[in-house]
Parts: structure tokens; C-alpha cells; sequence
């Protein structure tokens, strides 16, 4: 019987961890990829408080992760560069709270080689620009709003020969970074970004030329039931999560864009 | 039925797949040949080169075709100084790329069919006074036939299901790198499910025709491969 006592100690010890285990929650968030930076960012702050706790961030396209959810994807929340898709699955019974809007996005002139803090819209027809990327105007948000601001200069002709589309908006940055494509118009929140921001200034797109980029997220029905998922959507209204957002150049609701 | 894009999606497809098919009959049978035949040290190396991108993500060779062949890149830069520009984004980049992308399957069932050979047909020719070269165009390859079919059914087969890379290196442009998986994909972030439907349909179509005219087209299936 002596023998047993340490084998007694060791599932002592393994239903503890077990207890511990299960008290620790975790959730599953898919997120617009212009919330790469701002959201790790997020998280890491509420980790710091809430230790126990596990959250995961999957970064894609909006269009992608509202087709995946449709399919049963285990996202617990899911945050939209377009709202209307976060307002859809809300429609479709697929979510188990209100849309909220948490941001309204920018889009930027960047540039790896060149100067585009000096760059406009118009400067993208010069003979010297040759490749210039914007995301996929077919589904990802940022690129309808690129092609909208384009069309709205009444540049689109001229300069569509020359572009090349990116899958979401942090590849599109990548076709950018990577001096493939001179420019990109690409999001306010990944051109901040400390590393991209060292290899080229960013120009303002004038708000005024598309459609706002509002974005929004819901909480899904996958999540139904789980407190974590619902603290997590509560925390991105406090002032820490709200400061990180600012300093990505979101316009957050409840507040005048500049 | 199927737009117009998608049937510039798809003959952008059958396009490439030819062009890389070709291109590999070129390079890969001399590779074959010297694999099949060598027995130099470097056999080893070199074949596990070959058979690199059986084994790697597309995502791996996509991302350094994307710094080789950009304006920055060793390639890109020769492709500049010769006047070309960069490579990304471009008919010819998406086919160089695939080439490197598909050439285990042109290069194994080959160097298999040539091994299959052995010394003795070659010998008997040469002792026939068949120069080298003459020995491998009416020897080695009439009998390596099926192998040369099998490679390149298989190696078109594989560049028109090819994805990642063209996602990484292409810049989707319609008609010069949109290819069928990837006008597949964008139905599918789009939600015109139906679209999406239609063009997987015929891919599947193809590929099931493909395989089969292959296996049936080998009795026993020891030939070739």
C-alpha cells in the first residue's frame, strides 16, 4: 500500500490541474486582417488581467470567415472590416448578440520606395508607377472602398491597367512591403504599424471619397453561454482597449473623425 | 452556364498548364536522364532538390518566388537589367514558378521509365556505332514512351490544380494570372455559391478524366511509372 501513496499524490495533483484546467476558458476570435497589429495588441492587455484565460485571433478577410461561419466554423466572435457582413449572420440566426460597431476604418497611400506621405490619389497616374495593389474588390472591404475612392477621382481607368489585387488587406500590404507592387492603398491600422511604418511614410485618403469602412462584430452562436466570450466583447469597449484602437487610426463610434 | 470570366479563367488555365508541360519536357528530361544514369555523389542532392516541392507548402515557394523574382531579388534584378521588369504579376513569373512547383512529376516518372531501360539497350547500340545522343533519341526514349506520357499528363494535371503559389506571386489579374482555382476561390469569399459550383464542377470533371484516361491507359499498371 506504501507503494501507492505517490501514485495517490500524482492524481491528487492531475485533478487539480484538471479543476484549474476547466476554470481557464478560451475563445476563439476571427478578425479582419487591418485589425492584425491593433487586436494583438488588444489581447495581450487583456491577458495581462485576465491570465487564465485563452484567446486565440485567426486574421483573414471578412468575406472569408462570414463564408466559414455560415459553414460552422467554432469562432466564438467575429470582428468585420464590413459591418453588413456582421449584420448578416445576425440575420441568418447565426449570432447570439446585437451587431456592435467598434471602429470605422481608413484607407492610406503606402509605399516601401517611396515618399507617400507626399502622394496622392492622382499621383498613382504617373508613367513611373507601374504596379499598384489594392485588396480584392469583390470581397474584401477595403478593396471596394479603394475602388470607390478611385472611381470618385475619376482615376480609374488610368490607373486599373496597373493594378494587382491581394487576397485581404494585410496581403495586399505584403505585395507592398515586399517592393512587388510600388504603392498599395492599404489600411490606416497596418501602415501605423512601427515596422511598416520605418519603411515609408503613409498619405491620408480623403474619408469624403468612399463609403465609411465601418466595421462591426458580433458574438456568435458558437459562443452561446460562454462568459469569456462575452467579457472579451466587453473589454473592447473599456478605455485601454479603446486607446490601442485610437492609436491605430481607428475612428472609434462615439467619436468625430479628424 | 459559365461567364466569360470564367472561361478566361479556365483557358488561362489550360494555357499555363501547357506552357509549364512543355517547358519541363525540356529541362526535366535532361535532369532525368542524368538522374537515371549518374552515379556521381551529388545524385542524392540533387534529386532531393527535384523532389522539394513534393513536400514543401506552395506558401513556402510562393513567398520566396515573390522575394527572388521581385524588383529587389537576385532574379528580379536580372530581369530588369535584361529589360523583362520584375516577374510577379505576370504571365511568364506564374510559369517559371509552376515549373519549379511541378517538376517532381516530370522528373520521377521519367527517371523511373529510364532506369526501367537499364545498360543493355544503350550498350547494344553503341556496339551498332549509335552516338550517344543518337542512342537516347531512338532507343531510350521510344521505349521510355509511356513514361514521357505518364509525366506529362501528370505534370499538367498538377500545374492546373495549382493554388498557393499563383495566390502568392500572381496579383489575381483576369487573364494573365487568374486561374480556375483562383476564380474559384474568390466565388466562394464572394458567397455566388452557384458560380463557385459550376467551375469546381468542371475541374473535378477534368481531373477524374484525367486520372482515368491515365490508368486506363496503362494495362497492369507496371509500365511507365
Amino acid at each position: 500500500m506504501k507503494l501507492l501513496r505517490p501514485l495517490r499524490h500524482a492524481l491528487l495533483a492531475c485533478l487539480l490541474l484538471l479543476a484549474t484546467m476547466a476554470h481557464a476558458e478560451k475563445v476563439m476570435i476571427a478578425a479582419a486582417a487591418d485589425l492584425k497589429f491593433a487586436m494583438d495588441e488588444i489581447v495581450v492587455a487583456f491577458r495581462k488581467i485576465n491570465p487564465t484565460d485563452e484567446v486565440e485571433v485567426i486574421y483573414g478577410s471578412s468575406g472569408k470567415f462570414h463564408t466559414q461561419i455560415q459553414q460552422g466554423a467554432p469562432y466564438d466572435l467575429f470582428f468585420s472590416a464590413d459591418i453588413a457582413l456582421a449584420r448578416k449572420l445576425v440575420k441568418a440566426g447565426l449570432a447570439a448578440s446585437e451587431v456592435k460597431p467598434y471602429a470605422v476604418g481608413r484607407i492610406v497611400l503606402w509605399s516601401a520606395s517611396l515618399d507617400a506621405s507626399q502622394m496622392t490619389l492622382a499621383s498613382l497616374a504617373d508613367a513611373k508607377i507601374t504596379r499598384i495593389a489594392i485588396a480584392n474588390p469583390k470581397h474584401a472591404p477595403y478593396g471596394q472602398r479603394a475602388e470607390e475612392a478611385l472611381r470618385a477621382s475619376g482615376l480609374w481607368e488610368k490607373v486599373e491597367p496597373k493594378l494587382v489585387y491581394g487576397e485581404n488587406i494585410a496581403h495586399t500590404a505584403q505585395f507592398v512591403q515586399t517592393g512587388n507592387a510600388q504603392v498599395g492603398i492599404i489600411a490606416l491600422a497596418l501602415a501605423v504599424n512601427a515596422e511598416l511604418a520605418s519603411k515609408g511614410g503613409y498619405g491620408l485618403i480623403p474619408a469624403g471619397l468612399h463609403q465609411p469602412l465601418e466595421q462591426g462584430f458580433v458574438i456568435t452562436k458558437h459562443a452561446e453561454g460562454r462568459a469569456l466570450a462575452r467579457r472579451f466583447a466587453d473589454y473592447m469597449g473599456s478605455k485601454p482597449a479603446r486607446s490601442v484602437m485610437t492609436r491605430y487610426g481607428f475612428v472609434l463610434p462615439g467619436e468625430v473623425s479628424h | 452556364m459559365l461567364t466569360d470570366a470564367d472561361l478566361q479563367a479556365l483557358w488561362l488555365t489550360v494555357r499555363l498548364a501547357g506552357a509549364v508541360t512543355l517547358t519541363l519536357l525540356l529541362i526535366g528530361t535532361p535532369i532525368a536522364w542524368w538522374l537515371a544514369r549518374t552515379k556521381r555523389w551529388w545524385k542524392g542532392p540533387i534529386g532531393a532538390v527535384v523532389a522539394l516541392p513534393l513536400v514543401l507548402p506552395p506558401s513556402v515557394l510562393g513567398f520566396y518566388g515573390l522575394l527572388v523574382m521581385g524588383p529587389n531579388g537576385p532574379v528580379g534584378q536580372l530581369t530588369q537589367a535584361l529589360g523583362l521588369g520584375p516577374l510577379p504579376f505576370t504571365f511568364g513569373g506564374l510559369v517559371i514558378a509552376s515549373v519549379f512547383y511541378s517538376m517532381p512529376f516530370m522528373v520521377q516518372p521519367l527517371q523511373t521509365a529510364f532506369e526501367a531501360i537499364g545498360e543493355r539497350p544503350l550498350e547494344v547500340a553503341a556496339t551498332l556505332r549509335a552516338s550517344p545522343l543518337d542512342a537516347f533519341f531512338t532507343v531510350a526514349v521510344p521505349l521510355a514512351a509511356p513514361g514521357f506520357l505518364t509525366a506529362s499528363i501528370l505534370t499538367f494535371a498538377h500545374t492546373v490544380g495549382e493554388f498557393g503559389v499563383v495566390l502568392m506571386i500572381g496579383g489575381n489579374l483576369p487573364g494573365v494570372t487568374r486561374v480556375a482555382s483562383v476564380q474559384i476561390y474568390d466565388h466562394v469569399e464572394a458567397l455566388e455559391v452557384a458560380q463557385a459550383h459550376r467551375l469546381a464542377a468542371v475541374l473535378l470533371i477534368f481531373s477524374f478524366v484525367v486520372l482515368l484516361a491515365l490508368y486506363a491507359g496503362r494495362p497492369g499498371g507496371k509500365k511507365g511509372v
